[in-house]
């Protein structure tokens, strides 16, 4: 079974990559190069599978599964410009893919502290930049 | 090819295990176990999965589908206390896995392994919260 928490949170970036000349980010990420950046309302879903315990009913301890995802995640994230705030990003260009990655790799690095048993296990992830976009990520 | 119907509905439960002490009820459950029990507005999404049949072009009357979603789901569940009104919850902690999971055993006995099959369950109890159920036990 497979319980799905959504989270959200708010923050601004800017795409522009180091590989590429003034003229080639502009043309590559069009308004997102942009100097100064610029923000979303990220929508953020964590699923996670395993099987129901049968004393607790439950896939997954969803205040533990808070407790993770708002040290690991929303509190860096939230409020935040990703380019000069978080340390993976600055040689990384923030695009929603790259975002899912560190996402990815910070949840599955502290995976077993929140969940030391077998299960639940983090399946995947699902990133909202806009009503009109979304990334997902198997884990 | 997917199909999926989706239904509401409106109901109480409270989540605790009466062999454990309402400290750790708390533990576990957090708000849900609060004694006297809180309600949310669910939303069912079942998705049948087979071939369109070649003279109707449909792989299952969307219309059949809403009527055994009204019969085995929300008439008996909606604007009830499942705890209370809806068994299996009297014995088992009606959370929102137990009760997708009840929701595929009633709409199971509907469906064959042939076409269409019943292929998925998602129960949001809120926005942010829900559980997809496939008949699988992990």
């Amino acid at each position: 079974m497979r319980v799905t928490r959504r989270y959200r949170f708010a923050a601004s970036h800017r795409l522009h990559s180091a590989a590429f000349t003034e003229q080639q980010n502009r043309e590559l990420y069009g308004k997102c190069n942009n100097p100064y950046g610029h923000g979303h309302d990220y929508v953020l879903d964590v699923t996670a599978a395993g099987p129901v315990d049968p004393g607790s009913g439950q896939v997954v301890h969803i205040p533990s599964l808070d407790r993770l995802v708002s040290d690991q995640v929303l509190r860096d994230f939230d409020h935040r410009y990703i380019n000069a705030d978080l340390g993976e990003f600055q040689a990384l260009v923030p695009t929603s893919e790259n975002i899912m990655r560190v996402i990815e790799d910070r949840l599955t690095a502290h995976w077993s502290e929140a969940f030391p048993g077998e299960w639940p296990r983090l399946e995947s992830i699902r990133l909202r930049e806009t009503k009109r976009n979304f990334f997902e990520l198997k884990t | 090819m997917l199909i999926t119907r989706r239904a509401e509905f409106s109901a109480s439960h409270v989540c605790a295990q009466p062999s454990l002490t309402p400290e750790q009820n708390r533990g576990l459950y957090g708000a849900a176990a609060n004694p006297a029990g809180h309600g949310h507005n669910y939303i069912l999404e079942v998705t049948l999965e087979g071939d369109p049949d070649p003279v109707t072009g449909m792989v299952f009357d969307l219309k059949k589908l809403k009527e055994l979603i009204q019969q085995t789901v929300i008439e008996p569940m909606d604007h009830r206390f499942l705890n209370y009104e809806v068994p299996p919850f009297n014995k088992i902690v009606p959370t929102t896995e137990n009760v997708a999971a009840e929701i595929w055993t009633r709409l199971s006995r509907h469906f064959g392994p042939g076409n269409p099959r019943l292929n998925n369950v998602r129960l949001y109890e809120t926005e942010d919260l829900y559980v997809d159920y496939a008949g699988d036990r992990q």
